[in-house]
């Protein structure tokens, strides 16, 4: 529980932070809340050699709609997503996910822009940003990019971020008549990584039928993954109980759980099923409203 | 109920006065062993073993020995050149401090770094280069009797295969008779898993060796530091450590719950590496070490109930296979090998029993403490609470109309139960009888029957279970033989206050207010005015420490005990002072006073500062007294415990709609501290019920040995505990009290599991080991439709 020698550096903008793992190379690596490296650091999974840290940075924590989009700054915390107006009353799906993100004392700290930088499957937030159809904003040595989020996740702690790129912004759909999310994970206890978890999000025209729909697992793949069958079944259409159902076994067949101390793969299979379905009804039923 | 005799300022027994110890704990003033920094301190950490089984074929130290600060690696061959690889247990057995050639089980102590911090300390342990040699390890206690399993102890003189013992107690031949003829009898193999103690506080020490006085001191996380000076007299005595040169200090500890009664390695080496550097030496334990060594539970047990068709149950017999890993560490009084496990017969009245276990050894780490139990009872009711609900289920009849025919009736007090314990008091009927009113049982089973008509999963368990604490005679309990008396020392000043100290340990049981309120009771002194001190061996008394729910019956009972010696010597003075005959004097809270004329008196005050200034002539001047307690008989808590859940068919989702827990632990000290203490108990109850359980892969390497895979719950998992209580004062303890902290850990497992399964009843599910999560539900409900 004790890390390896590591030198730390505080970064005040962006540009400073860049310049730093330019200089140090492959052995920096950006911290904001640390939540999700330090426990690694702490078992030595992970050994940098040089810790950046970006958490000061200002500028970086908001949460605003502007024209299309609700934006984030990568640097919001988790509570600060909890108890934030906008949140509350129009973005029903962060909520549901941050109650269920590991527990006060790390959301106080952790920050929304790690928890998808992190390229953890197990993590609540990609789920969300997969339903959405979220686009990851990145500073880098070029400057500013835009990562539409189905280029983002490449495999288990990689993505489209290379070294030196920080994730500055989170620009996912502004709420509007006729959308809603929802997102439940099944854990064994409070503050555990999801067994298996879901995200709905559907946009309804005014007939009810579906011109959107994104559905996001949480930790039932190496990789966050998109029920792309799901989706193509239910865009278009009315949603019924029976393509509900439909869905649901779709997303049970499609996943790729493993089994391990959370349960069988079967179990988790089964509980794919029931929260997809459920979520879809919660989602349906937020964009009724 | 219980009336009190003081006012509330007074604070004696049954006011919920607040814990003296708080204002220190809650602005965290508390000093631990992590606290305590003594001048010139290093640092040890210990290098672990990755494998469950493996030779040692070398141990490099160089490159750990190059790192600036890493100033010594001591492995098992340099304690062995002073004869202290080894140590013996508690139970006659044999453990490893560090190995010279073999590791028996993943994480164990292989060598220590010592560092002049922990950071470096650290980086030594990881440059450390062992050469390992793997080999098969024994995983599964089922296997460890094959013909073809390795001899794991070939060390041990005369061990011919990997058993260690055999232990039985009642009549093998007329149990078995009476179940061949029985009309019902109900079977079922059941596991209680091995789990963790958890504590917030890890295990370490601070040894500190003067080598001008030779005198050693060591800060130790310790229930038990009396017991701990005299193993290390025991142990190192012939490297020159007598036992009036040992002085251990146990300071605040941050939960015990039995996992720091044991000797670790680390201890030893920590002890050893001040003795040979001549520097103060500390030793922390990180989480995982602390979860993935020693353990508690560990029982598979093969149970038998026999009844007539109506329910009168006639026998019981259980058959365990007990796995204690590598070595018998258990931490029992020295002739109960498997502690009160023959507590199992439980709160009902039948002739017939028979109990026996085999203990083998597998390549797990060792351990058997009682986790916040008094020995094995967890286990013994486990197995006859699972099984008299099994056969209410056989029978079709309310497991709460089994249990009240089934009882031991409040008139054959004490009780002989048939595998020998003399139960002391109870009224098992009406403990029930409370719970079932409180928690509103019949109401509970109509809305089950209405629900399961739609399909719905509801369950009602119900445990009433019957304790066994407070070890204990010294005819029958001794740790090494040292009898499990307990003590107390009171010192009243000339100013009427008062320091009392005792034998015993608190871990957060509250003893600074708990004992204080009994002397309070005694003596009419307010329990503001009472410093309680402990764990310090040179100046408390000797005691054999906190565990099995032993401090109220036996060092609580030693205080009531030495206050009513005051109290005579007291009689005396006030006699003197009032210028009366002895006789003439009688005694209400706080005051003596002239019989007939109550407004002649003087106070416990005034009589204490005569004692020191207005000495009756002749009399030995001074307020002091001393008791050591030996309890005559072990007092027996008992309780009836009701859990309602609703299972998810779909997910196997499990919710705890209610729990009521009626205690009966005779009379109460302080209502509130025993309210916290049924909390928390309960909490650890839910624990192995619903989530803990350390597991293993067939190489032996521990699957959950972080707090995110070994799941301790937490108020978010709690239900809302609804408590309550009978009270039936222990008939031989002094104060009428019996001992509670354990309880609640102990009947809660199986209430919630009778619950679940009762839940599940209706597919056909008959039996469900825990932990009971909701995976394993999911997986039942999938094989039974």
């Amino acid at each position: 529980m004790i890390p390896a020698n590591f030198i730390y550096h505080k970064a005040t903008s962006v540009k400073e932070a860049i310049a730093l793992v330019q200089t140090h190379g492959e052995e920096a690596k950006y911290m904001s809340g640390g939540h999700s490296l330090l426990p690694m650091m702490k078992l030595r999974f992970a050994t940098p050699e040089h810790i950046i840290d970006i958490s000061k940075i200002d500028g970086l924590s908001y949460i605003k709609e502007d024209g299309d989009f609700l934006k984030i700054g990568a640097l919001t915390t988790q509570t600060d997503m909890e108890y934030n107006a906008l949140i509350l009353d129009k973005y029903a799906i962060f909520s549901d996910a941050i109650k269920l993100t590991a527990d006060p004392s790390v959301r106080n700290v952790g920050t929304i822009g790690g928890n998808i930088a992190h390229g953890d499957a197990a993590n609540d937030q990609p789920a969300l940003m997969l339903a959405m159809r979220a686009t990851i904003v990145a500073e880098g040595t070029d400057g500013e990019k835009e990562i539409p989020i189905d280029e983002f996740f490449h495999g288990f702690y990689m993505t489209a971020l290379e070294p030196a790129d920080i994730l500055t912004e989170i620009r996912v759909p502004k709420a509007k008549k006729g959308s809603g999310g929802a997102y439940h994970k099944v854990e064994r206890k409070v503050g555990d990584y999801a067994t298996a978890g879901v995200a709905v999000h559907v946009e309804l025209d005014d007939m009810g039928v579906c011109q959107e729909i994104g559905i996001g697992l949480t930790n039932v793949s190496a990789v966050p993954m998109r029920l792309d069958r799901g989706e193509a079944l239910l865009k278009g259409k009315k949603i019924t109980e029976d393509l509900i159902e439909e869905v649901g076994t779709m997303a049970s067949e499609d996943c790729e759980p493993t089994s391990d101390l959370r349960g069988s793969e079967a179990y988790k299979r089964s509980i794919v099923n029931t929260i997809t379905k459920r979520m879809i009804r919660l989602a349906l039923e937020r964009a009724q409203h | 109920m219980f009336k009190c005799k003081t006012s509330p300022e007074v604070g004696g027994m049954g006011h919920s006065v607040k814990r003296k110890e708080d204002a220190r704990f809650l602005h965290g003033k508390g000093n631990y062993v992590d606290d305590v920094k003594l001048p010139g301190m290093l640092t040890m950490v210990m290098v672990r073993s990755p494998y469950a089984y493996a030779k040692i074929k070398s141990i490099n130290k160089e490159k750990a020995l190059a790192i600036p600060g890493v100033l010594a690696v001591i492995t098992g061959n340099d304690l062995a050149q002073y004869n202290l690889h080894w140590m013996p247990t508690l139970l006659s057995d044999t453990q490893m401090v560090l190995p010279t050639d073999t590791v028996m089980h993943q994480s164990q102590e292989v060598c220590a770094v010592i560092a002049t911090d922990r950071y470096i300390a650290v980086d030594g342990a990881e440059a450390v280069e062992v050469d390992y040699e793997p080999m098969q390890a024994i995983v599964d206690p089922f296997k460890a009797l094959d013909e073809d399993a390795p001899l794991l102890r070939p060390d041990k003189e005369g061990q011919e295969d990997n058993q260690i013992y055999h232990w039985e107690r009642g009549d093998r031949a007329k149990t078995d008779e009476v179940i061949a003829n029985a009309d019902v009898v109900v079977k079922e193999r059941i596991y209680l898993p091995r789990i963790h103690v958890a504590s917030i506080e890890t295990c370490g020490c601070v040894a500190s060796y003067d080598k001008d006085t030779q005198k050693l001191l060591v800060y130790l996380t310790t229930q038990a530091p009396h017991a701990i000076r005299t193993v290390v007299a025991l142990v190192a005595g012939h490297v020159g450590l007598s036992e009036e040169k040992i002085r251990i200090i146990s300071p605040d500890i941050g939960g015990g719950f039995g996992g720091k009664v044991p000797v670790y390695p680390a201890y030893v080496v920590a002890i050893a590496a001040t003795f040979l550097i001549g520097k103060p030496v500390k030793w922390i334990e990180d989480r995982s070490e602390n979860l993935v060594n020693g353990f508690a539970r560990d029982y598979h047990m093969d149970c038998e109930l026999a009844a007539t068709k109506e329910g009168k149950i006639q026998a019981f017999k259980v058959s365990t296979l007990a796995d204690h890993g590598y070595t018998d560490s258990s931490a029992n009084p020295s002739k109960y090998p498997t502690g009160m496990f023959s507590i199992c017969t439980g709160s009902y009245d039948y002739e017939h029993a028979f109990a026996e276990l085999d203990a083998v050894y597998t390549n797990k780490a060792p351990g058997g403490v009682a986790y916040r139990c008094s020995f094995r009872v967890t286990e013994a009711v486990h197995a006859i609470e699972r099984m008299v609900d099994k056969l209410a289920a056989e029978i079709d009849k309310d497991p709460a109309l089994l249990r009240l025919e089934n009882f031991i009736k409040k008139e054959q007090f004490p009780y002989d139960s048939p595998l020998g314990w003399s139960y002391d008091s109870g009224d098992y009927e009406a403990t029930l009888h409370k719970a079932m009113e409180m928690i509103g049982y019949e109401d509970y089973k109509k809305e089950q029957a209405e629900k399961r008509k739609e399909g719905k999963l509801m369950g009602i368990g119900i445990c009433t279970f019957t304790e066994v604490v407070g070890a204990g005679p010294s005819k029958d309990f001794d740790i090494l033989g040292i009898a499990m008396f307990d003590s107390a020392e009171i010192r009243v000043h000339p100013t009427g206050k008062a320091l009392a100290r005792f034998g015993t340990k608190s871990q957060g049981q509250g003893h600074e207010t708990t004992y204080a309120q009994i002397l309070a009771e005694e003596l009419g002194i307010p329990y503001t005015d009472i410093e309680i001190d402990e764990g310090d061996t040179d100046t408390a008394p000797y005691g054999l420490g906190t565990y099995a729910s032993r401090s109220t019956p036996t060092a609580g009972a030693a205080a009531a005990i030495a206050a009513r010696k005051l109290k005579d010597k007291g009689k005396k003075i006030a006699a003197h002072l009032l210028e009366v005959s002895e006789e003439d004097i009688e005694w209400e809270v706080g005051k003596y006073f002239v019989k007939g004329a109550p407004e002649k008196s003087k106070t416990i005050q005034d009589v204490a500062f005569a004692a020191y200034t207005n000495i009756p002539p002749g009399m030995e001047p001074g307020f002091e007294a001393t008791h050591y307690y030996d309890p005559p008989n072990l007092t027996f808590p008992n309780g009836a415990y009701i859990c309602v859940v609703e299972v998810e068919k779909e997910t196997g989702a499990i919710d705890v709609k209610r729990f009521v827990a009626i205690d009966d632990c005779g009379n109460i000290i302080n209502p509130m501290i025993v309210e916290g203490q049924v909390h928390g108990g309960l909490t650890q109850g839910i624990a192995p019920a619903m989530y803990e359980g350390i597991e293993y892969d067939d190489e032996g390497n521990v699957l959950n040995g972080t707090l995110m895979d070994y799941l301790v719950p937490t108020a978010v998992e709690s239900p809302h505990w609804e408590t309550g209580h009978t009270i039936t004062p222990s008939p031989h303890h002094p104060l009428g009290a019996k001992g509670v902290a354990e309880s609640p850990t102990v009947g809660a497992p199986p209430a919630i599991a009778n619950a679940i399964i009762d839940a599940l009843a209706p597919l056909g599910i008959k039996h469900l080991d825990i932990p009971i999560t909701p995976a394993k539900v999911w997986e039942a409900i999938q094989a039974h439709s």
